[in-house]
């Protein structure tokens, strides 16, 4: 493939993974550190039932995503009563443990990972893949279940005060998200024809994460702009020199130093916070 | 008709009781406040009965129905509705969507009714709004709809907050200190308010401190003091109990002969 077709499907993924964040993290309010995890869960799910048992690629992604939805509830259950940086430590847990359980079972081949996937992920794919996220995202969050997330970010108590129940709604949320993700995962595994347990490590969830705060928390298209940034960055980088691209890590976490002090809400932040309406209710108030 | 009864109810924090063994209780339709100096115990007494917190001891009965173990927001399903001392509002949402989301225990859409947008989904969506705003015309806040809630003047959130603990469609609502920093314009609209709540048949349980409103709308007050119920009755026997005079101002007021 194209180099260029193979960086724009590559965003599209991320998209998908950043979007998925984001709904957990921005919408929510729920600090995930181990987004990865769901992500490799779904690319070693769909792999081994292509692999393994021959479903055709559209029913393995699906079936992939939904085994990595099933994780997300299971660790959802007991750690969703957590909260802020306790829920962070806790799924920094679960990822090292998935990572664990990858690298040994002999099912996942180990350390060696799994080859020999068809390649069958392309551009068209990864976008109707993305198209299909955002849009049923989009119409989530504009509905009950959405505003529900967004009661328990602004103030889980008087969430709970309006009869949400929270706990369950913030299972749904991880649920959801680590479905999309899984989903992601399924669409990264026919892409590269082999994963490996270190692909879904710690260091991948912060990058999921450095994409959904970049972007700016709380809005689907800010991710998927900071989906863009991160995945372009390393390969202008390298165009540049290799050594440079050695050190794209440094690279993020300066832009994430410089973000934090120039504009805290990413680069885009929440929707309908423009100036104009902000000084109209200012002069209502004064009224 | 008692539509909320509190037994013995005891709250107690580390080694601090916040309050000890206080009964309550609330008529169908009655306007019953809660006053007492700081610290008494009221808040905890709402926190309690909205089931924040499970007493330490007592029971508390919602139309005949053991509610002590019973989840916050499974307690507002049920009928209890609650506004907070500090305003706690979804700050970035719209004045709308506050109100919407008040609605959500008497609503059933889910994931995939949102995503395919059943007939059902927008039905109920159609019906959510009408409400909502229905619901902003009575406190007054339907111009507002669009704004986000953060952006609201201090009076109008406060009536924000009650439009969205009415949304949940309550039988009984608890108000906590809603005149708090209100000034006098404010809390005589605020009377009216809840006046036409009280109207509308809602049972209200007001915690305040401006005894302008609460003399002027209780049909029954409730003094507690350090955690125990001191007084209970029509305002004008509060008004001249020797006991809620002590407490307020203290000992040398009684002799003086002077009452608030």
């Amino acid at each position: 493939m194209n180099y260029y077709l193979q960086i724009l499907t590559v965003i599209m993924i991320n998209s998908i993974l950043a979007v998925s964040l984001n709904l957990i993290t921005g919408y929510t309010g729920q600090l995930s550190l181990g987004h990865a995890t769901f992500m490799g869960i779904g690319a070693y799910a769909a792999t081994l039932f292509t692999l393994k048992l021959h479903l055709p690629f559209l029913i393995s992604i699906i079936l992939g995503a939904s085994v990595a939805a099933f994780f997300g509830f299971i660790i959802g259950v007991p750690t969703l009563r957590l909260k802020g940086d306790y829920l962070a430590i806790a799924t920094l847990g679960f990822g090292e443990i998935m990572k664990n359980i990858l690298l040994n079972l002999e099912i996942t081949g180990g350390p060696m990972g799994l080859r020999g996937i068809p390649k069958v992920t392309n551009i068209y794919i990864s976008a109707v893949a993305l198209f299909l996220v955002i849009f049923s995202l989009n119409r989530i969050m504009n509905s009950r279940v959405g505003k529900s997330f967004i009661a328990i970010r602004e103030d889980e108590l008087a969430a709970e005060a309006m009869g949400i129940n929270t706990t369950q709604f913030k299972i749904l949320a991880f649920i959801i998200g680590a479905f999309y993700a899984g989903l992601a995962g399924g669409l990264y595994a026919f892409l590269f024809r082999y994963i490996n347990p270190k692909d879904f490590g710690f260091m991948k969830s912060i990058e999921i994460l450095c994409m959904v705060v970049l972007g700016g928390m709380g809005n689907t298209y800010g991710a998927v702009l900071g989906a863009c940034i991160i995945t372009v960055l390393p390969e202008l980088l390298r165009s540049i020199s290799p050594v440079i691209a050695q050190y794209r890590m440094v690279f993020y976490g300066l832009l994430l130093i410089i973000m934090m002090i120039v504009k805290p809400q990413g680069i885009i932040s929440a929707p309908s916070s423009n100036k104009k309406e902000y000084k109209n209710s200012l002069e209502k108030g004064g009224q | 008709m008692e539509l909320l009864e509190g037994n013995n109810l005891t709250m107690v924090f580390g080694g601090l009781s916040a309050l000890n063994s206080v009964d309550i209780k609330i008529n169908k339709g009655e306007v019953l406040s809660v006053i007492g100096p700081n610290g008494a115990g009221k808040t905890t007494l709402f926190n309690l009965l909205t089931g924040v917190y499970s007493p330490t001891e007592g029971k508390i009965y919602f139309r005949k129905k053991e509610i002590r173990n019973l989840k916050p927001y499974e307690i507002t399903k049920m009928g209890i509705a609650r506004t907070f001392q500090n305003i706690r509002l979804f700050g970035e949402m719209s004045v709308l969507d506050n109100v919407i989301i008040g609605q959500h225990c008497r609503t059933k859409t889910g994931v995939f009714g949102a995503i395919f947008k059943t007939p059902s989904t927008r039905k109920e969506e159609a019906l959510v709004k009408e409400r909502a705003m229905d619901v902003l015309k009575f406190v007054g806040l339907e111009a507002l709809h669009n704004e986000k809630a953060k952006n609201l003047p201090y009076g109008k959130q406060r009536r924000l907050e009650m439009a969205r603990a009415l949304a949940t469609d309550p039988e009984l609502i608890l108000l906590d200190e809603p005149a708090a920093g209100m000034n006098p314009q404010e809390t005589n609209e605020l009377i009216e308010l809840i006046e036409k709540l009280n109207d509308k048949g809602k049972t209200v349980l007001l915690i305040e401190h401006d005894m302008k409103l609460v003399m002027g709308i209780s049909k029954r007050i409730m003094v507690l003091d350090y955690g125990k119920k001191i007084a209970d009755g029509p305002p004008d026997e509060i008004k001249n109990d020797e006991k809620v005079i002590k407490a307020y101002l203290g000992e040398s007021s009684l002799k003086e002969g002077r009452a608030c």
